[in-house]
């Protein structure tokens, strides 16, 4: 079962929502932009109306969620609706984009972790890394400014956690240290290196001696970090 | 889903039961204190949307930021924090200072002290003159001496001499304010004080990615840095028990210290003889010196904080230590030199001033000698010895004065602009053309240029935040003088942004060794704390032990600058001048501060109790670590009470021993 960390709420009335600026999303390349303005062009056109706009209720109700703001989650609303195929767009909310269509985001298509931030996210039964719109939001969520520093330990655990046993063990961190290093084979560590590096590793931090970093063993190591915070952050 | 689910619930169960709470008479007060909290909520939220969205060049650093890292960025986030805080200062002193005198004041060439001279007259508007900030400039409301000393101005009854007073040196309590204050936010969020060795490994592998990068050839360096600092940090390990020459180490290290301290000296004794040469040159004949002259200590300054830290890096390569311990010797040698030579020329400076007051006793003394001739004169022709009127003479024609105030602000204003222009030429020509030569010539060129000598250029990023720094301490030094002075500091930061952006992405690469410089946010707030202090000194004391000028500016005919509050205090109704005259007793205020310091050792105290809990607290974690062994492989079998305690007691001494 996915564990939604929810911020404090504060139950406040319904009222005129107000819809802020929604941010100019700059195009990496002219071709994505002239795509997607010929997209919704269309979609206005032939469906006439708000189809891709989220309604108020809804939106108040994801601010009270997540810690986003407004126009950051009216930006990540534009930017899944972009990846879901044109006839989904109509429920926003029941569709799943495929896991090979988010990890041409650019804020991801970079990342060494790209894979596993999906499915950790991921709250499909088939276990194939596709997030549905929420899970898009709790995995901007995790990562935006505001976050704690407890959430973002515990979804980077799970992130690092390759096997999904609970604890990180040899075979994650070794695993954890080729995906660092690269892809180029001159880039890698040699086995001894490695071998001394994970030992170096659970010397520093495995507390109990059994071999392999749990979730409070992480987090005392995380949270005396002073730049975990501010390195673990994709903004759209 | 099940997260909106959970709040409906929880939002119907509390609106449903809400009224229940307030029983009998206050219900109706409850019920709408309740609702103008949920209000004054979504205000709120509100409100923090739309600041959000007010921010500007969020765009840009962001990609700078999937660029380069957040610690190139960090320092264009510094520089916009700086332009939010000098826009604040420039709205006080335009608001303030600068429109009641345009508004409500005297116009140009009314009286004296807004008049060009007559001598001057013809040169006035030579761009020469102007660009050296005299002729119409001087007498503008970009300097101290365009100002009037009259008490009230216009139907509004503005104070403006209080109010110049008071914002010069509200300036230097807004920004001491914003600064603390954002220091103490950073202390917040950058955790305690870890050791740095701790965690090295663990921290280069769970925290050593930028997951802002969103450039694959920027992950491609990220990862070979990456793998470099582990390779380092394992043979760093292997190393560490290797015995060195501690003495040809200290030795070499003396040396090279001294060597820095010999350029510091010889630094700051060239700027002060080029300060006094460039006065010898101001009372010769300006059309007979040529530019160079002109300009000496401006460009004698820029040149000394070009060479002198390539310098010194030159000269740490003797000492060998970790890189980023010379890092911050590094910078602590070029924050001695800046300030050296700040510091070199305000005291040149000074000398000059008391100069100029022995000057305008002259003045003073000519100016009453010609006003008795004029009476003598009249009294021989028309017979009268009283209430003679004043003679009329144009205010183009008065005797002037020198007007030290004028003279210091013009100074301040020529050294912020040379420094300016310096900065943007070397970016224009040490990124720029260097990215060109690099990138064209490398086709017709033996070796190749992009990835030996002298290849593209890094960001410099400590240079960049300490020069931005200085030069933030030289606004403020220069502002009581030249109020103009913050405009022109606004626009060298909104073009410096523009500037700068475009040429890191354009002809700058990304490091090699990417440094984490992480908590050094906490460090230059630090550095801006400590310039803030340094420029607030001579300005308090040329305020206090100064007298201003008998002809110009707000303050001209008092003893002395904070003259003006006193007379203010004196004209407010008795019972506040009472409580202005007990609170200014020297017993109370004795009183005051030895609280001030009780308090301070009190709180230093509690600090280092905490401090001792924490070391406390991480010996039981390492004693815990180096806890015998088999205690927890045999989990299952568990070890006779008695037992476990003598070996608890065992593993306690040799820790209380350290």
């Amino acid at each position: 079962m996915q564990i939604r960390l929810y911020r404090n709420c504060q139950v406040e009335q319904e009222g005129e929502v107000w819809f802020a600026l929604v941010k100019f999303v700059s195009a990496r390349n002219k071709d994505e932009s002239n795509q997607r303005l010929c997209r919704t062009n269309r979609t206005n056109n032939t469906m006439g109306a708000t189809a891709s706009k989220l309604p108020k209720d809804q939106l108040s109700e994801y601010q009270e969620l997540t810690f986003l703001t407004k126009q950051e989650i009216l930006l990540a609303h534009k930017r899944f609706n972009e990846l879901l195929e044109r006839e989904d767009r109509q429920q926003i909310g029941g569709s799943r984009v495929p896991m090979n269509k988010i990890l041409t985001l650019p804020e991801l298509k970079s990342n060494p972790f790209r894979r596993r931030i999906c499915q950790v996210f991921s709250t499909s039964d088939l276990r194939d890394g596709s997030l549905s719109f929420e899970d898009f939001l709790d995995l901007l969520s995790a990562f935006s400014d505001s976050a704690t520093l407890e959430i973002k330990s515990h979804y980077a655990f799970r992130i690092f956690d390759f096997d999904d046993d609970g604890t990180l063990d040899t075979g994650d961190l070794e695993k954890l240290v080729n995906c660092l290093t690269g892809e180029m084979d001159n880039t890698r560590l040699t086995s001894e290196e490695m071998k001394q590096l994970i030992n170096n590793i659970l010397e520093e931090s495995d507390i109990d001696k059994d071999g392999t970093v749990n979730l409070s063993e992480f987090q005392h190591v995380i949270s005396r970090s002073p730049d975990f915070v501010s390195s673990f952050k994709i903004v759209l | 889903a099940l997260g909106s689910t959970v709040l409906q619930n929880a939002q119907g169960f509390v609106e449903k039961f809400e009224g229940a709470l307030g029983k009998g008479k206050g219900r109706k007060l409850y019920a709408f204190k309740v609702m103008m909290a949920k209000k004054l909520i979504k205000f709120n939220r509100d409100f923090e949307n739309f600041k959000t969205a007010c921010i500007p060049w969020e765009r840009k650093i962001k990609e700078v930021e999937s660029h380069f890292g957040s610690s190139v960025a960090s320092y264009f986030i510094f520089l916009r924090w700086m332009y939010g805080l000098n826009l604040v200062l420039f709205g006080f002193m335009f608001g303030l200072v600068i429109i009641p005198e345009v508004l409500m004041g005297l116009p140009q060439g009314s009286i004296p002290r807004k008049t060009v001279p007559r001598d001057e007259q013809d040169t006035a508007m030579d761009f020469s003159v102007l660009s050296e900030f005299g002729g119409y400039f001087r007498y503008s409301v970009i300097f101290y001496g365009y100002y009037n000393n009259q008490n009230t101005i216009g139907f509004l009854k503005f104070r403006l001499p209080l109010s110049y007073f008071l914002v010069g040196i509200g300036i230097f309590g807004y920004s001491l304010m914003v600064v603390i204050r954002t220091m103490a936010r950073n202390a917040n969020e950058g955790g305690d004080g870890a050791d740095e060795s701790e965690f090295t490994f663990c921290w280069k592998l769970f925290t050593s990615w930028d997951y802002l990068i969103g450039n694959p050839e920027t992950a491609d360096n990220k990862y070979a840095s990456i793998t470099t600092s582990f390779k380092e940090s394992i043979v760093d390990e292997q190393e560490n028990q290797k015995d060195e020459n501690i003495h040809l180490r200290r030795f070499l290290r003396v040396l090279a210290n001294v060597l820095i301290t010999c350029s510091l000296g010889g630094s700051g004794y060239l700027i002060y003889f080029v300060v006094k040469r460039s006065q010898d040159y101001a009372k010769m004949d300006s059309s007979q010196l040529s530019w160079y002259q002109k300009n000496e200590v401006e460009f004698v300054m820029s040149l000394l904080g070009l060479v002198c830290p390539p310098l010194f890096e030159t000269i740490a390569e003797l000492e060998d230590y970790h890189p980023r311990i010379a890092l911050k010797w590094q910078l602590a040698r070029i924050f001695a030199l800046f300030l050296g030579n700040l510091y070199t020329f305000l005291f040149a400076l000074i000398d000059d001033v008391n100069e100029k007051l022995e000057k305008e006793k002259v003045i003073k003394n000519e100016t009453i000698w010609a006003l008795n001739q004029y009476y003598a004169n009249y009294t021989l022709y028309h017979n009268v010895t009283q209430n003679i009127p004043l003679p009329e003479i144009a205010p183009a024609d008065v005797i002037r004065g020198p007007c030290w105030e004028t003279e210091v602000g013009i100074e301040f204003v020529k050294l912020t602009v040379s420094d300016i222009e310096v900065t943007y030429l070397t970016i224009l020509i040490g990124d720029f053309m260097r990215a060109l030569i690099v990138r064209f010539l490398n086709y017709c060129w033996c070796w190749d240029l992009e990835a030996g000598f002298p290849s593209y250029g890094e960001f410099d990023i400590s240079g960049n935040v300490l020069g931005l720094i200085f030069n933030q301490g030289m606004i403020w030094m220069g502002t009581f003088y030249a109020p103009g002075l913050m405009g022109i500091n606004i626009l060298r930061l909104v073009s410096s942004m523009y500037l700068q952006c475009w040429a890191v992405m354009s002809s700058n690469v990304p490091h090699e060794r990417v440094f984490k410089a992480s908590r050094s946010n906490n460090f230059y707030m630090g550095i801006l704390l400590l310039v803030l202090f340094l420029s607030l000194m001579p300005v308090v004391y040329t305020m206090m032990t100064m007298s201003p000028s008998f002809d110009c500016g707000p303050f001209s005919g008092r003893e002395k600058m904070y003259d003006v509050v006193i007379e203010t205090i004196q004209n407010l109704p008795p019972f506040m001048a009472n409580i202005f005259t007990y609170a200014s007793n020297p017993g109370l205020i004795i009183s005051i501060v030895l609280l001030m310091v009780l308090a301070i050792y009190y709180l230093n105290t509690v600090s280092k109790a905490y401090q001792k809990a924490n070391m406390d607290l991480k010996r039981k974690i390492q004693m815990v670590h180096t806890t015998f062994e088999p205690r927890f492989m045999l989990r299952n079998t568990p070890l006779p009470f008695i037992m476990n305690q003598c070996l608890y007691y065992l593993w306690y001494i040799p820790p209380l021993y350290w």
